[in-house]
């Protein structure tokens, strides 16, 4: 047996390093993104400890301090370090405790609206022709409706609500789910490792799952951390116009809705709020950006 | 020896275009092929690019049905029904080792695939022990068990799918172009463990090729074929030592030789290969072939005589 076969293949013994490491790598390329992890970190840990961070209960009154201003403006005092409201709750708390409603509001809408668009997707890719042109005409339609415009009429006829928000947003969301889904699948369904899978017998099931759906992750992974910034402005929108949680939920498109009418005598109601949106969504986007650039494979030298 | 399977006028056809206004066009892509392939031993379908080989693959490892012709496999006459019974007979190996393995599995996951899903009263001990036995076998090292295949070189690549291909104990293993996409020196690397592999698990191999030197090395039989229908059949030794269609002559004339000092006469074709959607009446060959006369363009050749079948009015030999 002096044949190829036993001649013991050679590998070069350099090892690539983990996957994790490699993305890292990557990823920690663009400091933008490495910056919006850390907020986003940040952010999420505030959310996760709200109760043992926040010096009040958020929605406890403190009458004689209402439209107390900053600790740095005269006025001011270090008892309430970010000010009051109109109704004297302690705007440090409920900005904190805003944290976390948007934050349950992005996970619920991402996880909801990739999980039936990726479904969908996944079952448009594969499906005869004529089921696919249906479904895909169909997210068109929902598509073409601008998507606050949407939500809102959702909202209106589900009635106002945070729950019946996320529902309207994660709807919304979902085409773009089921497109990118529906087009890596048509593009890694022809390669020859799904066919040999199907020559080995594998059923539909399994092709979809677990032949195909993990070699199309990344995309979706990217269009997630980007739906999540998307989910929380939108909630907020809605929060705004009055659709989405209502008062006194510490919600951070609720608060500023609450606080339109001060926005000459106290700038703070109104401001800080909009701060915590701008930085949350601004950290979410930027990680993403480095998201994409580090799962493309595209983009990868090596 | 009863052949492992047998081919019988197989047929493939596929409607494209035809919009709003047009007639759909019919494609021919594999007309009237027959054969068949005794255990231990290879038949090599050979053509240029188009001529309906890879079609021919998907045929016969029942990824796409005939649209006519009848295909035994073990015995059984194959239908769609019958796929799911029979595919454990039949497995392929890919031309490209880096897109048939799924990136996202570790080699052991790959190999071990096949096992879950056919024989699932196997346990996962059985099925990692088949699994390493089969690893040793086409000379991969243990500790590339836990690998991903982005870590191998392309020849070790092919030697995982070549793995893969075998972990269900197939009688008959299609090859579809196995080397083409690997280096010369990793070539016959692959090609000496398919050869030892055949003999001992006593393989039939279906080895498509567009590469005359690589079938001369492990062909017992050649089918020749040009724009989806064979042009002529037989040994090998007789068809590469007298060949009797043009097209195999010219076929030959274009392999490289090792001799440097034998004389050379490369016959070139001129023209294209003619579209696929307006195959001519005749002899498809003749708008190319020097020895073209009326009859060719007017009436088609059939697939006989002797020494071996040829479908040409003026063979060569």
């Amino acid at each position: 047996m002096a044949d190829a076969s036993s001649q013991i293949a050679r590998t070069v013994p350099t090892r690539r390093p983990s996957r994790f490491k490699e993305f890292w790598r990557y990823f920690s390329e663009n400091r933008g993104a490495v910056i919006g992890f850390w907020v986003f970190l940040a952010v999420f840990l505030v959310a996760v400890f709200a109760d043992l961070l926040a010096p009040y209960d958020p929605a406890a009154q403190f009458r004689q301090h209402a439209l107390q201003p900053p600790f740095w403006q005269s006025g001011g005092t270090w008892e309430f370090p970010l000010g009051t409201d109109a109704l004297g709750r302690d705007m440090l708390s409920r900005l904190i405790h805003g944290a976390r409603f948007s934050f349950f509001v992005g996970v619920v809408v991402v996880v909801v609206a990739a999980t039936g668009g990726i479904l969908i997707g996944l079952i448009a890719g594969f499906a005869p022709k004529w089921l696919d042109t249906i479904i895909m005409r169909l997210m068109d339609i929902i598509l073409a409706f601008p998507s606050l415009l949407l939500a809102l009429a959702l909202v209106a006829i589900l009635g106002p609500s945070l729950l019946n928000a996320m529902i309207a947003i994660a709807l919304v969301l979902q085409p773009h789910y089921v497109r990118l889904t529906r087009a890596s699948v048509i593009n890694e369904r022809t390669k020859d490792y799904v066919i040999s899978a199907q020559v080995a017998g594998a059923g539909l099931p399994r092709l979809m799952f677990k032949t195909v759906l993990p070699n199309c992750l990344a995309p979706i992974i990217v269009q997630a951390a980007l739906s999540f910034s998307t989910a929380i402005l939108d909630a907020a929108a809605l929060g705004f116009l009055g659709m989405g949680a209502q008062p006194p939920t510490p919600e951070w498109g609720t608060m500023l809705a609450d606080a339109r009418e001060f926005v000459l005598r106290a700038w703070w109601v109104i401001t800080l709020p909009g701060l915590a949106i701008l930085v949350t969504v601004l950290s979410i986007n930027l990680m993403g950006d480095g998201l994409r650039d580090a799962l493309d494979p595209k983009l990868k030298r090596s | 020896m009863n052949p492992v399977v047998i081919a019988e006028d197989l047929t493939r056809e596929y409607h494209v275009g035809g919009g709003l206004f047009s007639q759909p066009g019919i494609v021919r892509a594999v007309a009237g092929t027959s054969f068949s392939i005794e255990p231990g031993k290879t038949l090599a379908v050979v053509g240029e690019s188009g001529c309906g080989k890879s079609t021919l693959a998907r045929m016969v490892t029942m990824i796409e049905e005939p649209t006519s012709g009848t295909l035994t496999i073990g015995g059984k006459t194959v239908t769609r029904d019958r796929w799911r019974e029979l595919r454990a007979d039949v497995q392929i190996v890919f031309q490209d080792p880096y897109g048939s393995l799924n990136l996202r599995q570790r080699v052991g996951a790959i190999l071990e695939e096949p096992l879950k899903i056919n024989r699932p009263d196997l346990s996962a001990g059985d099925r990692a022990a088949k699994a390493r036995e089969m690893m040793r076998l086409v000379g991969l090292r243990k500790e590339h068990y836990d690998r991903y295949p982005h870590m191998f070189s392309g020849g070790q690549r092919q030697r995982i799918a070549v793995a893969r291909a075998l972990m269900l104990e197939p009688k008959l293993l299609v090859l579809d172009e196995p080397v083409s996409a690997l280096d010369l020196s990793i070539q016959s690397q692959i090609l000496n463990l398919l050869l030892d592999l055949q003999e001992r698990m006593d393989l039939a191999y279906l080895f498509i090729s567009h590469d005359l030197s690589v079938v001369k090395h492990v062909a017992d039989d050649i089918v020749v074929m040009y724009l989806g229908r064979p042009v002529e059949t037989g040994p090998k030794d007789q068809v590469f030592a007298a060949p009797r269609h043009p097209y195999t002559k010219a076929l030959l004339s274009a392999t490289p030789s090792a001799d440097p000092r034998r004389a050379k006469q490369r016959i070139k074709l001129a023209g294209e290969l003619p579209s696929p959607l307006a195959v001519p009446p005749g002899c498809p060959f003749a708008p190319r072939c020097w020895k073209a006369q009326d009859k060719c363009t007017a009436e088609r050749p059939q697939l006989e005589g002797t020494p071996h079948p040829a479908a040409c009015f003026f063979p060569e030999n």
